[in-house]
């Protein structure tokens, strides 16, 4: 694999991450999908997920994201995430408790958009669970 | 003429108040070194979300269907101006100069027959903009950022936005800001977020943005879910540089007023040992002359 890509890792407060990088496997909002150099150029949204990042023939790091945007062509892929954690960092007490605090949202919920909120909550947490797994 | 106990009392006290306001100057020089480059971290992601947006945006051009939050309602009834304070005072004419912006702004747009919304961020707008706008103001937020701004504060400001927009209580929406240039330099801004100005260049000198892009779902899709979400991260960047300003004019003024207090210090210092020595003389001339009497 002679070219990389440029991997941009963007929350809001900073820059997470901005490396080269052979693969990078983002779930996209119409399923996963793994971008190397010369990737077709691509603005998709991002599920919450774990976004694999693949350097020199095994998984260099792993990240959860709760949602985004990514934009790939043919030399960068850029992730805006509103959050963003190392799995490493993961725990199913953290997941569990957001699970817990979704869960109360959704029931104190009276408007069709706090609802909608909390429900995105909850596939938040649910993703989180699942990282940690 | 003040008593010699008078004047000591005086000093007295503006050396405490001294001592006050160099330790406020001292506080607000270490937040202004957090908030700067938490005002710098933030910048990468803004002009992301700008190129993606740009991008989106060049595609979209010439086609109907675009979200509203793009491209305005189409008309320019009623205004809503968001106005970023600080909490607090002692920091110069940090909170006046917004406030004077949004009266003239506001004072403008009900000239011309514009309704006016004003949506006061920080507890001196709401303050000093009741008397006179009160029956124009909606219920604004307070106390954001006090252990530093985090973008899920901004996303709240920026929620209410729009779903008052989604409500259609507003078609215009401009945020009045400090925008930070140096620790001693703070400039008001005006930034139209609603409907988004998109920035030209941004489409045309990213060369990449000349590649015909795929989009997945597809590009409505997209921008329902980019632009709240835009909306929020310019809050972000307007409460940051709002929250650097704020410091950096908070120290400037504190520095301002420990120099005056010093001044004030000497002059007292020097009148308070004339009038002793005045005093001292009064009393051997006294002594003297009753002496030569006898």
């Amino acid at each position: 694999m002679a070219e990389k890509i440029q991997f941009e890792l963007v929350s809001p407060a900073k820059l997470l991450m901005s490396s080269k990088v052979d693969m990078v496997v983002v779930p996209g909002g119409e399923g996963d999908f793994g971008a190397l150099a010369l990737h077709a150029p691509m603005i998709t949204t991002v599920r919450p997920g774990v976004i694999d990042v693949h350097d020199g023939g095994k998984v260099s790091s792993s990240i959860f994201v709760a949602g985004g945007f990514a934009e790939v062509n043919e030399e960068r892929i850029t992730v805006l995430a509103e959050e963003a954690i190392p799995v490493g960092e993961l725990t199913a007490e953290t997941a569990a408790g957001r699970a817990k605090a979704a869960n109360d949202a959704l029931n104190d919920a009276k408007t069709d958009r706090e609802k909608a909120q909390a429900e995105r909550l909850i596939l938040i947490a649910e993703a989180m669970a699942a990282a940690v797994r | 003429m003040a008593s010699l106990k008078d004047l000591r009392m005086k000093i007295v006290s503006v050396k405490s108040t001294r001592k006050i306001t160099s330790a406020m100057k001292m506080v607000a020089a270490s937040k202004l070194r957090r908030a700067q480059s938490a005002a710098e971290a933030a910048r990468p992601f803004a002009e992301r979300m700008e190129r993606m947006l740009g991008t989106l945006a060049a595609s979209l051009a010439g086609q109907s269907g675009a979200p509203k939050m793009l491209t305005g309602t189409g008309a320019d009834k009623v205004q809503l101006i968001v106005a970023v304070t600080a909490d607090r005072g002692l920091c110069g004419g940090f909170n006046s100069s917004i406030v004077r912006a949004t009266k003239q702004m506001a004072a403008d747009l009900l000239k011309q027959g514009t309704l006016v919304k004003i949506l006061p961020v920080g507890r001196k707008a709401r303050e000093q903009l009741k008397r006179e706008y009160g029956q124009y103001m909606i219920e604004g937020f307070e106390q954001l950022g006090r252990k530093g701004i985090v973008f899920a504060e901004a996303d709240m400001v920026a929620t209410k936005v729009a779903t008052l927009f989604e409500a259609g209580e507003f078609d215009v929406c401009t945020v009045i800001y400090n925008r930070f240039k140096s620790a001693i330099a703070q400039e008001v801004t005006r930034q139209q977020v609603i409907p988004f100005p998109v920035p030209e260049q941004a489409a045309k000198t990213d060369s990449a943005a000349k590649a015909i892009y795929e989009f997945e779902p597809d590009e409505e899709t997209i921008l329902a879910e980019i632009l709240p979400r835009n909306l929020a991260t310019q809050m972000f960047r307007a409460l940051l540089e709002s929250q650097a300003s704020e410091q950096g004019a908070r120290m400037t003024a504190m520095d301002n007023a420990t120099r005056n207090a010093g001044d004030m210090i000497n002059a007292l210092a020097i009148k308070y040992n004339r009038s002793r020595q005045a005093q001292i003389t009064k009393e051997l001339i006294e002594i003297i002359s009753g002496a030569e009497a006898l």
